[in-house]
């Protein structure tokens, strides 16, 4: 589904954050990638949803080169992928409820189609009360569940989350991770970026380990 | 103190809580950009100024085409005959003569000699009143009306009047006519010209509101491009902001501009023997507008809320094409 050869990236004129970095993505795959805090994470995540551009190398994506990609094409594939950021990126002048809904929305959908979905999914992660309060009254972990709601509200083809069990406690953490296996067994490949050694032990998966600029892989 | 702040944190989790059990209703959906901030506030009082000075600039460059009409109107309605006098000349004969010979032109409707009391008093604001014109060399004069719809042969009337009347000349007010018409088309060119450079400064205005107001939701549109939006649904949503703000800045500044036509059109009636009101009269008429100029006021307001949609429409298509750049 997604390929990666001999992918290197540089900011600036600066050394190369990610070097000779290779490796496949199955669709369906479930995997956790890993590293210590600042080893290139957040960077590769960022080259997984094109918000990045290589500095050599190939990517392809979805069965096609991203040079090949066009701008007209770029909303097209991107709805193919779900991103939980770090830092939630939930609009605060929209409820929780529209914050979820909003993939939905810009994809043109019709309002009455979808409310049901997004309440049920709500009420799923566990912000069924606080559906039309605005973010900032959320704490840490409602708007994590807030920004996994929304990453997962289309069923995307490939799902990257960044920390998405850092500001949760341990018993919501797992629940989430349930929910990140429920949706890999729907057929969503996942990528879960984390840093957190309990949480990878629960689940026998794929590791990919930054580690010097590179990305091993252990099966 | 205490159980004032109980009480308010009560209150507040009483709020919220009626909050979460409120049903959705997808049609009340907040809107996907923030509601407007206070530069977009701003903009629409600059829209709105700029729109009024506008509609001024336009009306008043109508009413002066309107004015200068109506006095070319007036002014080719009429040609005259001046006889200057001499010895030995029976001005009178001449007069009549000449008044005679006008009359026999087609397209010449009517010739009139201005009698010595009308003289006297056309020459009563340079030498006073009580004048005997026959102690003085005064030049006198027949209008001649003519027919607008087929005018005569002014050359051959004039020729024709210096040939046979003595000491008579022909003035058809064409050199009066064209300075008129000059006057009024450089009016008219200012205006315009004005008129294009507040459209100019009403565009570098939206620009620079517009990729103010993409600074300040650039973490909306950033979400939008990660969640699939495509970039004319972004533009969609600037155009369609900026529109309303057009609009409404815009519809104030026009109804402004035609409040304030109204008023000095109230007030040059009610203060129509006035100088003052007289002499701007002279120069714009009655300040009456009419159907065309409530309609041309229309029209700037339309082409502004137009003009602000297009560029901040155009302004976030180049700004999405740059952060595509960085992406692709």
């Amino acid at each position: 589904m997604i390929r990666f050869e001999n992918v290197g990236l540089r900011y600036g004129l600066g050394p190369e954050v990610l070097s000779d970095v290779s490796f496949h993505l199955p669709a369906k795959s479930f995997q956790f990638l890993t590293g210590p805090s600042g080893a290139g994470k957040t960077t590769l995540l960022r080259l997984l949803f094109m918000s990045l551009k290589p500095t050599r190398g190939v990517i392809s994506l979805f069965g096609r080169e991203r040079t090949a990609i066009t701008r007209a094409e770029l909303p097209m594939i991107r709805r193919k992928i779900g991103v939980v950021f770090q830092d939630f990126r939930l609009l605060d002048h929209l409820t929780t409820f529209e914050n979820v809904a909003l993939p939905l929305r810009v994809r043109g959908r019709d309002a009455a189609s979808y409310t049901k979905d997004v309440r049920d999914l709500l009420e799923w992660v566990g912000l069924g009360d606080r559906m039309h309060v605005y973010p900032p009254v959320l704490s840490g972990g409602e708007k994590q569940r807030a920004s996994i709601a929304r990453a997962l509200i289309e069923q995307p083809e490939l799902l990257l989350a960044d920390e998405p069990t850092g500001n949760v406690d341990p018993p919501l953490a797992r629940r989430l991770l349930k929910l990140f296996i429920e949706l890999n067994k729907l057929g969503t490949a996942v990528v879960i970026a984390t840093h957190d050694l309990g949480l990878m032990e629960q689940v026998d998966a794929r590791r990919m380990v930054i580690h010097d600029q590179r990305v091993e892989i252990y099966d | 103190m205490t159980e004032q702040l109980l009480r308010r944190l009560g209150a507040e989790r009483e709020k919220a809580k009626r909050q979460a059990l409120r049903p959705a209703n997808p049609q009340a959906a907040n809107p996907v950009l923030p509601a407007s901030s206070v530069s977009m506030r701003a903009l629409t009082l600059v829209v709105a100024i700029m729109t009024f000075l506008a509609c001024l600039t336009a009306g008043a460059v109508l009413l002066v085409n309107q004015t200068a009409r109506t006095w070319q109107t007036q002014i080719s309605r009429e040609a005259t005959i001046q006889i200057r006098p001499a010895e030995a000349l029976d001005m009178e004969a001449a007069l009549e003569q000449a008044r005679a010979l006008a009359e026999t032109f087609p397209g010449v409707t009517n010739a009139r000699i201005i009698d010595r009391a009308a003289t006297a008093r056309l020459l009563e604001p340079w030498l006073g009143s009580g004048l005997d014109i026959d102690t003085l060399p005064v030049p006198r004069l027949v209008v001649v009306t003519i027919d607008t719809a087929q005018p005569p042969d002014f050359e051959a009337l004039g020729a024709a009047v210096l040939r046979e009347v003595p000491n008579a000349s022909f003035d058809s007010h064409r050199t009066w006519v064209d300075r008129l018409i000059a006057m009024a088309r450089t009016t008219a060119f200012f205006g315009l010209a004005i008129f294009a450079l507040m459209l100019a400064a009403t565009v570098l205005t939206v620009v620079f509101a517009t990729r103010g107001a993409m600074a300040g939701a650039s973490h909306v549109i950033e979400v939008l491009h990660f969640i699939g939006a495509e970039s004319r649904y972004i533009a969609r949503l600037f155009r369609n902001r900026f529109f309303m703000i057009g609009l409404w800045g815009g519809f104030a500044g026009g109804a402004l501009a035609v409040l304030m036509f109204l008023a000095l059109h109230v007030w040059g009636r009610v203060n129509m023997a006035a100088p003052e009101a007289d002499q701007a009269a002279a120069l714009f008429g009655q300040f009456a507008l009419g159907p065309t100029g409530y309609a041309l006021s229309a029209v700037v307001v339309l082409a502004v809320a137009a003009l602000t949609a297009l560029t901040s429409q155009l302004t976030v298509v180049a700004y999405l094409e740059d952060l595509h750049e960085g992406q692709l």
